[in-house]
């Protein structure tokens, strides 16, 4: 019994671990969406554009990435307001 | 008409040159005449692979610049009366390789040569690039392991997209898997990736296996492709890749029973 677990655990080897990763990876970087680098830096911009229009953010304040997993990406949106944030309005009012 | 072949990779390190060296030793020992072109401008190595190093007075950029002819550039192999190398520089860098004048060598080589085998540099660079522009075939150097198998990815990407064939839209270049470095014995137990396993991520046909070989490092020291060694696995698994290239069937060796016997035995399949 150890005897067939020990060649058992040995087929479960790190390349199946491999294939499944690969699988992945080149799924995505062969699909159109798949170019983050492209798209990710503008979005960033545009999303610091908008929430501008509201409130005083630095550009460093929105941090965008991206988490690609087996079935889905998630795309995860962070933006930290200043502590007293003033909207835009009270300002030009 | 000749026909262009590149051998790269993406990765480097994979064997490339190796696989350039012995390749083209085997299309000229089975009587097509052969060039073997070394794009790896900066730091040329097939020199030293096809033991030339010595005979080298001009190469493949002096001969885009008009610095000297194709004649004086090549190389007779001293082994081999078909095969002749064009060697790289050592000096200048990738920038010099001109669309225009690769084209033009390669026109030129295409009047007297049956076979011109591009040596490609690793990397997707203007040097890679070049090196399979021009490309009838394309030899996929890959080992079973995961950068090298997602850079290879890429350059099938590359070659579907950005090769002559690729943007006059002709037929495609054709794609050819060569998996070196192959260990049996770790894939059976399950610690490198299989050639079912490579084979089904990049979905391209099989031209060969290379087992991972001391064979290949004493190749690499006398300056003797390792192809001449016919006893040696590697040698005889790279003839029987030229043989399938030139379109015989002949079945893939040195890939072991072993695992099947191991998956039989234990139920393995670890997919
Ligand atoms: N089948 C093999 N068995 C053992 N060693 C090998 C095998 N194939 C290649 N090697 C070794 O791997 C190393 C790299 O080989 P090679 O120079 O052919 O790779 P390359 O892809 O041309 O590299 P580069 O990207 O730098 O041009 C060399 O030391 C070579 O001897
Ligand atoms: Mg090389």
């Amino acid at each position: 019994m150890r005897f067939l677990d020990y060649f058992r655990s040995k087929n479960k080897g790190t390349a199946s671990i491999a294939k499944e990763r690969l699988q992945i990876i080149v799924a995505h970087e062969r699909s159109d969406t798949s170019k983050p680098a492209d798209y990710i830096g503008q979005l960033q911009q545009d999303i610091v554009e908008v929430i501008r229009k509201y409130v005083n953010i630095a550009q460093e304040d929105v941090i965008v990435s991206l988490d690609r997993s087996d079935s889905c990406s998630v795309l995860e949106l962070n933006v930290t307001l200043p502590d007293h944030y003033q909207p835009r309005e009270q300002k030009s009012a | 008409m000749a026909k262009i072949v590149v051998v790269t990779s993406g990765k480097g390190g994979v064997g490339k040159t190796t696989t350039s060296a012995s390749f083209a030793t085997g299309l000229a020992m089975r009587g097509h005449k052969t060039v073997v072109i070394d794009f790896d401008v900066g730091l040329r190595n097939l020199d030293l692979i096809m033991n030339c190093e010595r005979r080298v007075v001009y190469d493949l950029i002096n001969v885009i610049k008009e610095e000297a002819t194709l004649k004086q550039a090549l190389i007779k192999d001293k082994r081999c009366d078909n095969l002749f190398i064009l060697p790289a520089s050592q000096t200048r860098d990738k920038d010099t390789l001109t669309m225009e004048g690769v084209q033009r060598v390669l026109n030129e080589l295409a009047h007297d040569f049956d076979m011109i085998v591009c040596d490609s540099p690793a990397g997707i660079e203007r040097g890679a690039l070049m090196a399979l522009y021009f490309a009838d075939e394309a030899i996929v150097v890959t080992n079973p392991e995961v950068s090298s198998v997602r850079d290879s990815d890429r350059i099938l990407g590359i070659l579907q997209s950005k090769s002559l064939r690729a943007e006059t839209g002709e037929e495609p270049i054709k794609e050819h898997l060569l998996l070196t470095r192959y260990d049996p014995t770790r894939v059976s137990t399950g610690q490198m990736l299989s050639v079912e396993d490579v084979q089904e991520i990049l979905a391209i046909p099989l031209l060969g296996v290379i087992p991972e070989s001391k064979t290949v490092l004493h190749a690499s020291n006398e300056g003797v492709p390792v192809i001449w060694n016919a006893e040696s696995a590697a040698g005889a698994a790279y003839s029987d890749a030229v043989a399938r290239f030139l379109g015989e069937q002949i079945e893939h060796r040195f890939i072991t029973e072993k695992k099947g016997f191991f998956k039989r035995m234990f139920g393995g399949g670890s997919k």
